[in-house]
């Protein structure tokens, strides 16, 4: 029932065959188990993104299999018969507010499940339902989606493909080009709809608060190949190892290396600034008595 | 869409890359009106022989090109398949009702066929050789004359180069699209006409508004980086004749010149 993810021997390469062929892929093993929290992140260029599109056989492996839930995606896999996939698998590509296209807003959100073969009517029950998951107001959903706003739009996107209820959610950048109250939002969105809906979710981010706030696993891309994989705190515990591969540190961890510099100490590094407030206050209430 | 590669720019250093982009375009235009002229054997020799001498010092193996001939294939089958059947005249050597194979209709087909070849394998050259950018600024210098006609040939050149910048884009963007309706359960390719026509409608008006959107954000950016509509602008792309041009244009007015030669003076 559950959907698992098992990418095993993973190769892609693009305009395989032709002078401009380039390999995005070199053998990727990696799994994604039900109800997780996976980030994947590297520089651009990466190969991120082609990552993504295996996950629900937008892109078929070059060589390797991909395992989706009972179904195996390998070089041969004919195209048909894939869309049940796509069902279980949503993806939120980046700025996903370029597809929308319908007359309505609810309309646009309503126009996946009936891709699925649900009926209108229970379609626009369920797009207004997730309009309201997404916190997008009523009024709005007899607009067009070009008369609203970017953050707006990329909210009717979402809820486009949370209208699909699927079992994976796979998010690409969410949160870029939107303002820090607009991030915030969509990060607390995702983390309340993998609580409630007990959806597995993958998250391609740059922003690394995120990554330690939200993620129990973390994969790490560079130039195709994957680099390093576990969790948030395995990953930050290497500052060097991040900055070589061009990555950067969540806020909290990086000012609690600066503070170890200064003489402070912690037990773990700190991820998340309740993490690094809790191991300060005591620190700081001891130097204070010290001084007086 | 990855795999056509017809039309595509392959980077390189060789002879024909070197060319001035007027040479290319001119040689290229010569050459396809010197194809008509051809009709026997040893003009289609010389013609042949120019395009392989051309494809060897544009440094791109043939196999690329026959590549880039491929998606035309059924162009080029049904064409002669229609210049078979339906050529009449001299000796007949099959025929079913109104299906004719005759001597004429062979030897058409076999001219019709040598043209098409030709003529995808020279422009195929100029545009693997060429960087559409330099392919505008060819077309707009060698349009220039038109000046003195009131022509807004800057005008145009703008609109070919900035089309020319945005095909890769716009490329990538529906695909971009694509892939997210495909997410989202469309089925392209699947189902009678009505259906498949239904399915391009979620990628269109994207694609459209998109395409308006980056309209608008290109001439704002273009106006606050001072640009005033065409007149009295400097060129950064200098193009330049050189030897080498002057080369590669005497090679082929000699040779065109003798298929033009043995077709009316032999």
């Amino acid at each position: 029932m559950a959907t698992d993810i098992t990418f095993e021997q993973v190769d892609y390469w693009y305009q395989a065959g032709t002078p401009f062929a380039v390999q995005a892929l070199k053998n990727i093993d990696l799994q994604i188990t039900p109800g997780s929290f996976t980030a994947v992140i590297g520089q651009t260029g990466s190969g991120k993104s082609t990552l993504i599109q295996h996950l629900n056989a937008l892109l078929k492996p070059s060589s390797g299999t991909v395992k989706i839930g009972d179904r195996v995606i390998n070089n041969e896999t004919k195209n048909k018969h894939l869309k049940p996939l796509r069902k279980k698998v949503g993806i939120v590509f980046q700025f996903p507010e370029n597809q929308l296209f319908e007359e309505t807003v609810i309309k646009d959100i309503a126009f996946g499940p009936q891709n699925f073969g649900i009926s209108e009517t229970d379609a626009l029950v369920l797009a207004k339902r997730m309009a309201g998951e997404v916190g997008l107001d009523e009024a709005l959903l007899k607009r067009s989606p070009f008369d609203l706003s970017g953050g707006q739009m990329r909210r009717a996107a979402i809820a486009g493909v949370l209208a699909l209820e699927p079992e994976v959610l796979v998010l690409d950048e969410p949160t870029a080009g939107l303002d820090p109250r607009g991030r915030l939002e969509i990060m607390q969105l995702v983390t309340r709809l993998r609580q409630e809906q007990n959806l597995t979710i993958v998250l391609i981010t740059h922003q690394m608060d995120d990554v330690a706030n939200y993620a129990n696993q973390v994969i790490v891309m560079g130039h195709g190949e994957l680099i390093k994989q576990g969790t948030p705190r395995k990953i930050f515990s290497d500052p060097k190892w991040l900055e070589d591969h061009q990555l950067g540190l969540p806020s909290a961890t990086k000012m609690a290396y600066e503070l170890q510099q200064a003489g402070f100490t912690f037990k773990t590094m700190p991820l998340t600034v309740e993490e690094l407030a809790d191991q300060l206050t005591p620190q700081l209430s001891k130097g204070a008595i010290s001084h007086e | 869409m990855n795999k056509v590669m017809f039309g595509r720019f392959i980077p390189g250093h060789s002879w024909v890359h070197r060319l001035d982009p007027r040479a290319k375009l001119v040689l290229s235009f010569l050459y396809i009106a010197v194809v008509f002229f051809a009709n026997d054997f040893w003009t289609y020799l010389i013609m042949t022989v120019l395009l392989l001498a051309s494809v060897v010092a544009s440094a791109i193996p043939l196999r690329v090109y026959i590549r880039g001939l491929m998606p035309l294939f059924w162009l080029m089958i049904f064409t002669v398949l229609i210049q078979v059947f339906f050529g009449a005249g001299g000796h007949v050597y099959w025929q079913w009702g109104w299906l004719v194979v005759s001597q004429n209709g062979l030897n058409s087909a076999g001219l019709i066929l040598m043209r098409f070849v030709l003529i995808i394998l020279i422009s195929t050259i100029l545009t693997f050789t060429t960087e559409p950018l330099e392919i505008a600024d060819g077309i707009e210098s060698l349009l220039s004359p038109l000046r003195k006609f009131h022509f807004p040939v800057a005008t145009l050149a703008l609109m070919l180069s900035l089309a020319l910048r945005f095909v890769p884009t716009l490329m990538d963007e529906a695909e971009k699209i694509m892939n997210a309706q495909r997410s989202r359960g469309v089925d392209f390719g699947a189902g009678g006409l009505r259906q498949r026509i239904k399915t391009i409608v979620p990628i269109l008006i994207p694609l459209f508004v998109n395409a308006f959107n980056r309209a608008i954000e290109i001439s704002t950016a273009m106006e606050a980086r001072g640009y005033q509509d065409g007149e009295n602008r400097t060129k950064y792309r200098q193009l330049k004749w050189h030897r080498l041009d002057t080369v590669s244009l005497v090679i082929y007015v000699v040779s065109l010149s003798a298929v033009i030669g043995l077709r009316y003076f032999s």
